[in-house]
């Protein structure tokens, strides 16, 4: 059975010392291992920026596609070979800026799916412009005289998309984090999980010391019930979304795999690609 | 006797006009008759001048004609607007309920038949579509019973009753109007057909059919006009293969999903049209500098923007050519007919798979939705052919080791595995990248990969990348078009011929990489060249001048209103040139 050091590769990662991402990455490969994966049967699916990168950091199938559009990519992946385990993952900018559609539908359909945003409050690789999850007032490059824009709540955004599966970390709680990506991967649909991954190189307001001081663990909010979303929506409400954990997990909504009529239960990549004659004769003569 | 019939039926959209002319030809197709029909439509759901002409022959057709022998209005608009396509000895056939009134410019006679008023008395006015097909069937002298076996395939679900009203509304409309203009009528019989059973469909049809047939088992679309028919046949279609559609939020999730599905596996295909291509063009970069896979299907229609959304043009060309940034591989090719629709969608899953590399099927609007009488398929011409795909049976690699999916080969094309593949493990990214997919900006890796994908399609091989009928080594005239000109192009020769004209054709089905080899000594051998194309810059024609060279030989012969070509249209502009 493969270890997470199965997992790792030879790429020295290009993020700077520091960042929250290598955390991130070594979750993933913990995960992974923890829950009994071969290297080959895991594909981990990755937009652009400095989180994009990360698939080509990890042992196993990895496709770094374009910027936002890694959701879809892992959706067509997974419904290729329901068999694999599929992460699809990336930053803030991907995937609540210009891959956000993606991520709301991603979340309606209920693909069977791990999604893993890194999220900085910041664009990183551009060298530091403002990002939808930016606090208004927050000073970038390209908001010099601060962010007007309100930031998004990506927890409560799930939630009301009709979200199976949400949790938010922070990179440092490693053991926490690696707990949420297993509950991800095992849980049958779209699992979204944002972790908050410092930017120490553009990002000085979000700090490792910041999120410390303002992020409240559930499991230390009495009474919390990850599988009641009224009181999911009103803890984040409450605290900001500033709150860490399985925020609301719905275990009953089978997902998209199990509802689409016809669907192969073997994955599609073994199916037969030939029509026999019989078969091709009865297609034609619906036209005659 | 006549051998040829042109009947168009028109109206408010919303009517009825689309499935009176859908149950006139089903019915006439099964007769043996070859059936052309072309609808003319607008961008919306209820409303506006719409209407359903169809030709109907004893020989092959695939186009519109230039005349009209009957005309069925169920409001003046429809006479107004098309009054004129008649020849001298046309019919209209009017409902009496709006007074219709005749043009004074023509000599085509005009009948008012109470179509509504009849399709009331038997129990509904919707029926008034039934009233006009009899109205026709006595101008035609048809045995009404032709169109029972149809009209209970469409209404029979409702029940006996519903078809024999039906049928009720079809024979009082042939015996009223065989009553009341008894003598008066022209006489159009058509000579008899050969009884043979075709098939009767639209080219989006043969794609989709097509598709299945190359083994497609997973579409990732989004709506719209001309391509939806595409997807909604899969939806239909791939459940009982245990594949799916998928109707993504946008046609970038459509194109990267198709991109996502062909890397895992297996073979996927996205279709639209104009505005989703634009979207798309960044996804096709990736799958070429990816080398995933990928096959879409553009049914072009009037441009730029959303354009004449519901109108024939063929202007995607250079786009389609050269969208996305940078420098791809990509293959462009662009069925002419709906036989060869069916066996080049099928294709194009083998040429994406073996040339790893974005393969576009073109098509426009009247070749996706002219619906047509179509000669049998060949099934055991379809072949499955997956290139350098390996699933199983690798060597480990050595102290964790990456497979070389983008190793240099003579050929430009790398082995090829998927995920779930052992020990084939490897990075794939739209960054430029070294032999095992890990990023890499060197300089030497930069033109070794360049060099490899764009050398893949160098040696394309594809069966008839020309269409050609050139009977005459030194030609007067060489026709040249691409996609669903080809029927007026052949109808236009034929004239010219008659014309003492020595005429070639050629339609482009191999667009990119385009053909030179197959073209120039035509092009060379011929006095003259037009190329006929729905666009207003004439791109084929620029193409084969950049290819082929000869630009002082070439003339260009466009036309953009949204309208195809009529035969007299092509005609005409070649006879000019002599």
């Amino acid at each position: 059975m493969a270890t997470f050091k199965d997992f790792r590769n030879d790429v020295k990662p290009n993020w700077c010392p520091g960042c929250g991402d290598f955390s991130v990455q070594a979750a993933i490969q913990r995960a992974a291992a923890n829950v009994g994966l071969e290297p080959e049967k895991l594909a981990v699916i990755s937009g652009i920026g400095c989180s994009g990168r990360i698939s080509g950091y990890i042992n196993s199938y990895g496709f770094h596609g374009i910027h936002g559009r890694s959701l879809p990519i892992a959706q067509g992946v997974k419904m290729a070979n329901r068999d694999l385990t599929v992460i699809a993952s990336g930053g803030d900018g991907d995937g609540y800026a210009i891959g956000m559609a993606h991520t709301i539908h991603s979340i309606r359909r209920n693909i069977d799916i791990t999604y893993i945003v890194m999220d900085n409050q910041i664009y990183g690789l551009t060298k530091g412009q403002t990002s939808p999850r930016s606090a208004v007032g927050f000073k970038t490059k390209s908001t010099p005289m601060g962010s007007i824009e309100q930031a998004i709540s990506p927890m409560e955004m799930a939630l009301t998309a009709g979200a199976t599966f949400v949790a938010q970390s922070f990179s440092t709680d490693l053991k926490d984090l690696v707990s949420l990506i297993e509950a991800g991967i095992k849980h049958k649909g779209f699992s979204l999980i944002n972790v908050f991954s410092p930017c120490v190189t553009y990002n000085k307001i979000n700090t490792y010391d910041w999120f410390k001081e303002n992020l409240t663990k559930l499991s230390d909010v009495e009474g919390y019930d990850p599988s009641n979303r009224e009181m999911a929506m009103q803890t984040l409400m409450k605290h900001n979304s500033l709150v860490t954990g399985l925020i609301y997990q719905n275990v009953d909504h089978p997902s998209y795999q199990d509802l689409v009529h016809g669907y192969s239960e073997t994955p599609l990549t073994e199916s037969d690609l030939n029509l026999n004659q019989e078969h091709f004769d009865k297609l034609v003569a619906e036209f005659m | 006797m006549i051998n040829q019939l042109s009947w168009k039926v028109g109206g408010q959209q919303g009517e009825g006009i689309e499935s009176t002319g859908e149950i006139f030809a089903i019915a006439l197709n099964r007769l043996g008759y070859y059936l052309y029909g072309y609808r003319h439509f607008s961008s919306r759901i209820k409303g506006g001048h719409t209407n359903n002409k169809i030709r109907v022959s004893t020989t092959q057709v695939r186009t519109i004609s230039d005349d009209l022998d009957i005309l069925v209005a169920f409001d003046q608009e429809t006479i107004d607007l098309n009054y004129k396509e008649l020849h001298s000895n046309g019919v209209i056939l009017a409902d009496a309920k709006f007074n219709p009134k005749k043009p004074e410019d023509t000599e085509s006679s005009l009948y008012a038949v109470p179509f509504t008023e009849i399709a009331t008395e038997l129990g509904t006015s919707l029926m008034k579509n039934m009233v006009a097909i009899g109205a026709t069937s006595a101008v035609l002298d048809l045995d009404i019973q032709v169109f029972e076996e149809v009209v209970r395939e469409i209404f029979g679900k409702k029940g006996d009753q519903v078809v024999a009203k039906n049928m009720d509304a079809i024979k009082a409309g042939y015996n009223y109007t065989k009553e009341k203009m008894d003598g008066n009528l022209p006489t159009m019989q058509l000579e008899k057909a050969d009884g043979k059973h075709r098939m009767f469909m639209i080219g989006n049809d043969a794609i989709a059919l097509g598709a299945l047939a190359g083994g497609c088992r997973f579409m990732a679309a989004y709506p719209i006009t001309p391509a939806s028919d595409i997807m909604e046949y899969l939806i239909k279609k791939l459940p009982a293969l245990g594949g799916t559609v998928i109707q993504t939020e946008d046609e970038i999730a459509a194109c990267t999903m198709a991109i996502g599905a062909s890397y895992g596996g297996v073979r996927a295909l996205t279709a639209s049209s104009g505005p989703g291509l634009s979207l798309k063009t960044e996804a096709i970069g990736l799958s070429g500098i990816t080398e995933v896979p990928l096959v879409i299907v553009d049914t072009q229609r009037g441009g730029p923007s959303t354009g004449l959304p519901t109108k024939q043009e063929q202007s995607d060309l250079m786009a389609m050519i050269y969208s996305t940034h940078g420098e791809i591989p990509k293959i462009v090719i662009a069925p002419s007919t709906v036989e060869e629709a069916f066996y080049d969608t099928a294709e194009a899953f083998n040429l994406a798979e073996e040339y790893q590399c974005p393969v576009i099927v073109l098509s426009d609007l009247q070749l996706s939705l002219g619906k047509q009488t179509v000669e049998p398929l060949d099934f055991s011409k379809v072949e499955i052919r997956r290139g350098k795909l390996v699933t199983e049976g690798l060597p480990e690699i050595p102290n964790k080791g990456y497979f070389k999916r983008y190793e240099i080969t003579e050929d430009g094309i790398s082995p090829r595995t998927i995920p779930g593949v052992k020990n084939g493990i490897h990075h794939v990214t739209g960054v430029e990248h070294a032999e095992t997919g890990k990023p890499s900006e060197a300089a030497e890796n930069r033109i070794a990969q360049m060099n490899k994908r764009l050398r893949k399609v160098e040696h394309i091989r594809f069966n008839t990348p020309v269409y050609k009928n050139a009977p005459h080594e030194d030609a007067d005239l060489l026709i040249v078009g691409f996609n669903s000109t080809r029927g007026v192009i052949e109808e236009a020769m034929g004239r010219l011929e008659k014309d003492g004209l020595k005429v070639n054709h050629a339609q482009i089905r191999l667009i990119h990489p385009f053909p030179t080899d197959e073209l120039l000594p035509l092009v060379r051998s011929a006095k003259k060249v037009i190329v006929v194309e729905n666009n207003a810059t004439g791109q084929l024609a620029n193409i084969v001048k950049m290819n082929v060279g000869y630009a002082e030989k070439i003339t260009k012969f466009v036309k953009y209103d949204g309208n195809p070509f009529l035969p007299h249209e092509v005609h005409s502009k070649c006879k000019e040139l002599f």
